[in-house]
């Protein structure tokens, strides 16, 4: 999207013409408007952190004191527009297939010099303590932004780009953990729900995965801050029970090449924003 | 249900699923395990066994949960030989407990982002996927609504015990069902699963008013 100044000053806006509202009557807000609300570029409040991603991605840290405006993200060393899109993808450099938070984890190692474990110390912000996105997280959501507007196209040519869409898929169905659970439990019929929440098959629906990922990275309402794919594979698997799923892994990636694939073609329009 | 209709039942299901896709050849699924193997790391609070796959789930994996007749003759065998029972023998508990366990969820999640207080009282939290009693709302649509459940039964001995056996292990009966096995997991102890069977099955229970 064209976050732009005005985008925030209609934002604060917004937030002033809401605020005399609060604690008054209260209106009955249907489902079909609070979706509607959540539609509104302008109230997303994900547009601030795509800027304060902007700012660490141009910010010297590391023992090489260098930024990340040279990280290749697979179009080239500093180009962004349409990056994300085509994420992920294979890099030759690492000799893997890596997604945008893996490579902003290999850029960090070796643009910037600092060590894996470091980086990945914590990537995720937590809620409970009402905290802000962290540095990785934010700018995440800055590159990403760069493919608002673009349809998703990973590609499929090399060879370990098909292996990770073939061992994404067969890990969407691989059952483990004490309850038994693949992402397919959950996530591999149409039209079910968890409690209220409606679930999404994105095993074998097109639409439904489509549906879901042209909105990632997305403010997350009931978190107050941004969440990436990273971070979602990581709460599928702490939901189901298992240890961390680590940042950047190969099943991570793996997952999130199979439901990129499923998803190919769907207008990224970022940030997203959900409950 | 009568035993007859626990069958016919079963084969429904088992055709069902066999309408389903094939499981990935095996050098796909062995590179799946090694991406898994690799994705978790030792560490504080991470319980690696975790993601150890038994002789039952392994076969589900390979056959993408639609095995052949023998592996699943295999699977609901070895569920029946494990299922224990309460030291009282009672497979009909409280069902007021019983409520306050099909209700209760989250807990039982590790690591160090966001882990739950070991100690925390665990329950089944089958309102996620089982709607039940018809004044709750908040129910999930992954498994059969069972509202009305013991009305449509009964709760013959019979019924008691396929009850119990299919809350402790629902592969006793379906080979690879989608239901965790909360009792073989030791996520619920014989002894909630006694009170949620009551729960069910109680006529006093709202589930069957």
């Amino acid at each position: 999207m064209n976050h732009d100044k005005t985008g925030r000053k209609t934002l604060a806006l917004a937030v002033l013409l809401t605020l005399p509202t609060l604690g008054g009557a209260q209106e009955m807000v249907t489902a079909d408007e609070y979706r509607a609300a959540l539609q509104d570029k302008f109230a997303n409040p994900g547009t601030m952190v795509i800027d304060q991603g902007e700012m660490q991605f141009k910010t010297k840290r590391g023992p090489k004191n260098a930024t990340l405006e040279k990280c290749d993200f697979g179009k080239g060393p500093g180009v962004l527009k349409g990056a994300y899109a085509e994420l992920p993808r294979y890099f030759k450099d690492t000799n893997r297939v890596e997604d945008l938070e893996s490579r902003l984890v290999t850029c960090m190692v070796r643009l910037q010099g600092l060590t894996e474990a470091e980086v990945k110390k914590k990537v995720f912000a937590d809620q409970r303590a009402n905290e802000s996105n962290t540095a990785i997280e934010a700018m995440a959501m800055y590159v990403a932004a760069q493919s608002d507007g673009m349809p998703i196209n990973p590609p499929l040519k090399h060879a370990k780009e098909k292996e990770a869409l073939k061992v994404g898929e067969a890990l969407f169905f691989t059952r483990h953990g004490p309850m038994d659970f693949s992402c397919a439990t959950c996530h591999g019929n149409d039209d079910k729900r968890i409690r209220l929440q409606e679930l999404g098959n994105y095993a074998t629906s097109k639409k439904d995965a489509q549906k879901t990922m042209l909105t990632w990275p997305t403010y997350r309402v009931s978190h107050g801050v941004v969440r990436t794919l990273q971070s979602r594979m990581w709460d599928c698997h702490w939901q189901m029970r298992l240890p961390d799923l680590d940042y950047g892994s190969p099943a991570s990636v793996a997952l999130i090449s199979f439901l990129s694939q499923q998803a190919k073609g769907a207008v990224l329009d970022l940030p997203g924003m959900k409950r | 249900m009568n035993r007859k209709q626990t069958t016919l039942l079963a084969a429904a299901v088992a055709f069902a699923a066999g309408c389903a896709t094939a499981g990935p050849k095996d050098d796909i699924q062995a590179l799946a395990n090694k991406a898994i193997a690799e994705s978790f790391k030792p560490g504080e609070n991470q319980d690696l066994d975790r993601l150890k796959q038994d002789e039952t789930l392994r076969a589900c994996n390979q056959y993408r949960d639609n095995p052949p007749e023998k592996v699943a003759a295999a699977i609901n065998a070895r569920a029946t030989g494990n299922i224990k029972y309460p030291a009282d023998g009672k497979l009909m508990g409280d069902w007021k407990t019983g409520e306050k366990y099909y209700k209760m969820g989250f807990a039982y999640r590790i690591g160090t982002v966001e882990p739950d207080d070991p100690k925390k009282d665990r329950g089944g939290n089958c309102y996620a996927c089982h709607a039940a009693d018809p004044k709750e709302l908040a129910f999930g649509t992954l498994g059969p609504a069972l509202t009305g459940y013991g009305k449509l039964r009964g709760a013959s001995d019979e019924m008691v015990k396929y009850t119990y056996e299919k809350i402790y292990n629902s592969q006793a009966f379906t080979a690879c069902s989608q239901m965790p096995r909360l009792g073989h997991n030791g996520i619920l102890t014989p002894e909630k699963i006694a009170h949620i069977t009551a729960f069910l099955l109680s006529p006093e229970s709202p589930v069957n008013k």
